[in-house]
């Protein structure tokens, strides 16, 4: 059995991605996530694996190497918070066109611009909705603890190398900063060049040996038809991951009357005012979507058949709530709650806003 | 159990280690815990604080409105933070250095004099230990040898020879606590 360890959500990210058998971490820091690389770079895990871990000139030089990386098919990420991430976005889309498989971790503070340095969740529309050029999806998850920091960092992965497209793990100042009990998965080993050529030599630029076709690695694609094609084939993909790797969780919706809808910390804050609600009479059930895309809109759908009135609850001026009322279609009313611009919301402040424009409005 | 507690003063007091300290020797009786500091700016200088919740059951919101101890440590954390204390709850504060002394009359309150107790110690970097120890004394949610287990775990190796000193700076905290009020 593994060792319980205390730790920061950006800390476990580190862990987690040394043990992952990471090839390459490329980054930039900015606060609230600069744990992720001071972490790496103290614990030099070209000792341990061999990986490497660099501190690129700018977010832009960073979202590159990955891009760099990747097309070898090695495992690369990078991480970054809501002013980096949205460097990076012209990187993003051309890995996203180029499908290559990466992992992306944005741990967002308060925006617009340079901010706050303080929790938010309002880069949702930027990492869901694609942020960058073109018709093109994110894998997108949302840790609510910091066991998630770590696990989804595998898992990320999994799905990334599973689709060739990149993977972002969404997450925000409260889960980046708070310590709690983590246990890691045993160090994986990193995989051999002769293993990822073996592996990927289908699309990887692993070298050109006898036998097989050149592979080449753009985003470009001058003759419409052919752009169009590979657009419908972008398509036919996502279509695939919709229908394979949607997943969310339930806290006692069975018998509730009301629904939050809450990821990352506010699924958190909203666990305790489900809490609360229900010591004074009120039947509160919250539906956590882990992906943020694809998301879990039929659940939605499902549950609005059974309730009076959804809140969706999010650390900004009202994002994911357009999701929510795009699954719920008019069945019931949906609300938006929360606080932003770095400010956190209470379990108390949610319960009011519950009473106030769900159960009263 | 659960206890929700904010550790609130000035950033250098030592108040996110005492959180941390008191996190892991949780962890050492096989509690949950959370530790969620504010972080930024306002901790040069300024306040610094942090949640710790340590429970038995699986841990749902870090971010509390209301807590059932408040460690109070400057005035701007007792004006922050006296209102949040669960009615019935404790505040235990250092007076050093407090003009407005609380005034609620449905909590517990106590005084530690951390800052001249660690002057005592010759070690201003104590203070925080004290602080712990006197809340050690009215909440005995996890165990003096889980605590020194704590320690050691938070501590980096090269600074294990401070153990006996920080041991030593609990047990004053555990003594020299002061009741103002209980309810």
């Amino acid at each position: 059995m593994e060792e319980v360890k205390l730790m920061k959500g950006n800390e476990a990210v580190a862990e987690a991605a040394i043990r992952a058998g990471v090839d390459a971490y490329f980054g930039y820091p900015i606060t609230p996530q600069s744990e992720v690389i001071e972490y790496l770079m103290a614990e030099e895990p070209h000792k341990r694996t061999g990986m490497v871990v660099l501190q690129a000139e700018s977010e832009l030089a960073a979202i590159n190497m990955v891009y760099g990386a990747a097309a070898c098919g090695k495992k690369a990420m990078t991480s970054s918070s809501s002013p980096g991430f949205s460097l990076k976005q012209e990187g993003i889309s051309y890995i996203a066109g180029a499908e290559l498989p990466c992992v992306i971790v944005d741990v967002v503070r308060g925006g617009p611009g340079l901010g706050t340095i303080q929790p938010s969740q309002a880069d949702y529309f930027q990492v869901v909705k694609g942020g960058g050029h073109g018709d093109y999806n994110l894998i997108v998850l949302a840790p609510a603890t910091v066991q998630e920091m770590a696990d989804f960092i595998e898992l990320a992965f999994e799905l990334a190398f599973k689709y060739r497209n990149p993977a972002v793990i969404l997450s925000d100042g409260v889960i980046g900063q708070m310590m709690e009990k983590v246990v890691f998965s045993p160090q994986k080993e990193r995989l051999t060049d002769e293993e990822v050529d073996k592996l990927y030599n289908s699309w990887a630029t692993t070298g050109k040996k006898n036998g097989r076709e050149r592979n080449i690695i753009t985003s470009l694609e001058l003759v419409p038809e052919r752009q169009e094609a590979h657009n419908h084939h972008l398509q036919a993909k996502y279509k695939k991951i919709t229908e394979n790797e949607i997943r969310f969780e339930t806290f006692n919706c069975e018998d509730a009357d009301y629904l939050l809808v809450a990821y990352g910390s506010s699924a958190r804050i909203c666990q305790k005012t489900v809490q609360l609600a229900r010591e004074k009479g009120i039947k509160v059930g919250l539906l956590r979507p882990i992906t943020l895309w694809p998301y879990p809109s039929e659940a939605i759908n499902k549950l609005a058949d059974q309730v009076k009135g959804i809140l969706a609850v999010e650390m900004s001026a009202g994002q994911m709530v357009e999701d929510v009322r795009l699954a719920v279609n008019g069945k019931v009313k949906v609300e938006h709650y929360g606080r932003f611009g770095g400010m956190v919301h209470s379990p108390n402040e949610v319960l009011d806003a519950l009473e106030t424009k769900i159960i009263g409005g | 159990m659960t206890e929700e507690i904010i550790i609130a003063g000035f950033g250098g007091q030592g108040v996110l280690s005492m959180g941390k300290i008191l996190a892991y020797s949780g962890i050492m009786e096989d509690k949950e815990v959370s530790w969620m500091p504010s972080y930024g700016p306002e901790m040069r200088g300024g306040t610094a604080n942090v949640a710790v919740i340590i429970s038995d059951e699986r841990i749902n919101s870090p971010v509390l409105h209301n807590f059932d101890t408040a460690i109070i440590l400057n005035q701007q954390s007792m004006d922050k933070f006296e209102e949040s204390v669960n009615p019935g709850g404790v505040l235990l504060y250092d007076p050093n250095g407090i003009i407005h002394h609380p005034t609620r009359k449905d909590i517990n309150i106590y005084t530690i004099e951390g800052a001249n107790e660690a002057s005592k110690l010759k070690s201003s970097k104590t203070f925080n230990m004290i602080v712990l120890g006197a809340f050690l004394k009215i909440k005995p949610i996890v165990k003096m040898e889980n605590v020194l287990k704590g320690l050691k775990k938070s501590l980096p190796e090269r600074h294990h020879h401070l153990i006996p000193m920080n041991e030593e700076a609990i047990k004053v905290g555990f003594e020299k606590i002061k009741e103002v009020q209980t309810v």
